[in-house]
């Protein structure tokens, strides 16, 4: 892997077209697998991929102590019991708030960085890209007591900031290098156009680059919500305060009860998926497209 | 972190002219925030990493505190037998975990990549437990695998297994329980990643191989293999950070249980730190982990020729 290998651009959702019909001749023998080879495996391992979602759904709706495997009677006791009594209802504003403001620092971020990266030639531009490459091999994980130091000197332990630049911070990188991606593949010449017409760089790039790039920042944000949302380490290490847990660390304190209750746990559980189940169904569509691809070439 | 933000704002130049003759500070002031950033907290955590593994440093016994040299190291090669005991789990973890969410990921693209009723739907939910967090995956597994209440049960109701089998709490069985659940969640990113690059083979190749009456087994090993080299080699080699590096399935699943029999490497500095306040240990632990996979990323790097002859 090179800095030459990053720097080649993903082909960016901003020109993926759906897939172009195939023309007819081409179909023989490549798509003419019989159907229960595709369909068989693909029912296998859908049992596999569905049965846990199922099964938490069961629990969180069907009363305690129920063996039945449909959710009926169905009721959402769980759901109140945990997001009152276990402040889950807490739990989820923090979420929202570190997933939301992650996420907008990481996009306003890696688009200052990015732009620079895909539009000039600097001096340290070499050293930069292979920093960005390198920091994919630092474990947010192995630098927890650096951090947690770092946050006390700032008096930011026990506040969600700490969570926040922790969570920019190691997001950053493969953000940046998807961002500059997305950028290379919208022609310079657009810009040079606006400039032409009169449009200083800042204005010509709101104009013309960015609505281009929505797609791509549309990935590169989503992906950096679901990833702050559901990381758990930095908030368990740095938010002491149970009026600043995250959703993760509730979790986790549910599981770790001295009796576990499963049906509470069960509702938590739905409680931190449906944000991202939501996210997910939103960037699907750009998932192969664009933003994988940038990423393997990162 | 506002000013951060605040900064990032690219400046607008003050000049009116062709935008060819932008200051040349520009490119500087847009990484500026960025670089900012990384250096105070992902550059400096690093070198303090460095720097305390040399150091004895416990913040409940300040008396011992002072420079070790390399007695930390010495420790752990020499006179600690979790340290070995956790590396060698952690090198199982990976090798397992990786190399069959490879296989199923692989397999799962290859099915998805074709065309046939229901794709996009058959896409999105093979998909799905891809953005599902570790603590989630632990969640929604230890309700599966619950002796009373989960899916144990019903599965000895058809004779599989037995009543009461606690699958997390058995020392033997424990590793494949957390392995599953770590491939149901792990298997997509793989399939994805493979998908995306599979858009990207060239149709005529196929077409040429089909003239020539390759069959398809043969087609996928000398057309499609070989053009998703380069994608398998790297996203291989980042999930293996990963999940080496990635502590929340374990720490919340099995909690590194029973009896410590599933506790990785970073599992064991992450409790010698927080537990034991050991820091300078735990430095010196982590500065090991840099070094070995630091070590086993360029070998393999090497090994598999990445990015290699027909580039």
């Amino acid at each position: 892997m090179s800095v030459k290998e990053a720097t080649k651009a993903a082909p960016a959702p901003v020109r993926a077209a759906p897939e172009p019909p195939r023309p007819k001749k081409r179909n023989r023998s490549w798509d003419e697998v019989p159907r229960w080879q595709i369909y068989l495996p693909l029912s296998i391992y859908l049992v596999f991929t569905l049965i846990p979602f199922y099964w938490i759904l069961l629990f969180s709706l069907r009363p305690a102590g129920s063996t039945s495997l449909v959710p009926w009677p169905m009721t959402f006791d769980h759901f109140e019991k945990v997001w009152t009594e276990r402040s889950f209802g807490t739990y989820f504003q923090n979420s929202v708030l570190v997933g939301v403001v992650t996420l907008l620092m990481t996009t306003l971020v890696a688009l200052a960085g990015g732009y620079a990266l895909a539009r000039f030639n600097f001096k340290i531009k070499r050293a930069f890209m292979l920093a960005l490459l390198c920091s994919q091999f630092v474990p947010g994980a192995l630098l927890l007591v650096p951090l947690f130091e770092i946050f006390a000197e700032l008096q930011m332990i026990n506040s969600l900031g700490s969570v926040i630049i922790a969570e920019t911070v190691f997001q950053l990188p493969l953000s940046m290098i998807l961002i500059s991606n997305f950028i290379k593949n919208v022609p310079y010449s657009l810009e040079e156009a606006a400039w032409v017409d009169g449009c200083n760089r800042m204005t010509a790039f709101r104009i013309v680059v960015l609505p281009l790039l929505r797609p791509g920042l549309i990935a590169v944000g989503s992906f950096a919500f679901v990833h702050s949302w559901n990381h758990f380490l930095f908030a368990l290490m740095f938010l002491n305060n149970q009026e600043k847990q995250t959703i993760p660390v509730g979790l986790n304190t549910l599981m770790g009860a001295d009796s576990v209750d499963l049906g509470a746990l069960a509702a938590g559980g739905i409680i931190a998926a449906v944000p991202v189940v939501i996210v997910f169904a939103f960037i699907q569509k750009w998932l192969i497209t664009g933003f994988s691809a940038g990423a393997v070439k990162g | 972190m506002a000013q951060a933000a605040a900064v990032a704002k690219p400046p607008t130049p003050p000049r009116r002219r062709r935008a060819s003759a932008t200051p040349r500070r520009l490119p500087y002031l847009l990484i500026a925030p960025a670089a900012l950033l990384m250096l105070g907290f992902i550059a400096y955590p690093v070198i303090s990493v460095f720097y305390y593994s040399l150091q004895d440093y416990n913040p409940t016994k300040p008396w011992r505190n002072g420079f070790a040299g390399f007695d930390n190291f010495v420790q752990a090669f020499t006179d600690d037998p979790l340290f070995w005991d956790t590396l060698v789990f952690s090198a199982k973890w990976v090798f397992v975990e990786v190399g069959l969410q490879l296989l199923f990921g692989l397999a799962l693209a290859l099915i998805v990549n074709q065309t046939f009723a229901g794709r996009a739907l058959g896409r999105a939910l093979v998909f799905s437990p891809w953005a599902v967090s570790g603590v989630l995956t632990s969640a929604i597994w230890v309700l599966l695998y619950n002796s009373q209440t989960g899916i144990t049960r019903y599965l000895a109701d058809v004779g599989i297994g037995s009543y009461g089998t606690s699958w997390l709490s058995d020392t033997g069985s424990v590793f494949w329980a957390a392995v599953v659940a770590d491939l149901w969640r792990g298997v997509p990113f793989f399939a994805i990643l493979i998908l995306a690059d599979l858009q990207s083979v060239s149709k005529d190749l196929y077409e040429a191989a089909e003239v020539d009456g390759a069959s398809r087994i043969k087609q996928f090993w000398h057309i499609t293999l070989p053009h998703l080299k380069d994608a398998i080699v790297l996203s291989t080699l980042l999930r293996a950070v990963w999940e080496f590096n990635n502590v929340d399935l374990l720490y919340t699943l099995t909690g590194g249980g029973p009896a410590g029999v599933t506790t990785t490497l970073p599992l064991y500095i992450a409790n010698t730190s927080v537990d034991a306040h050991n820091f300078g240990y735990a430095s010196a632990l982590t500065t090991v982990a840099f070094v070995i996979l630091l070590f086993c990323s360029i070998v393999y790097l090497r090994l598999s020729k990445f990015g290699g002859e027909d580039k």
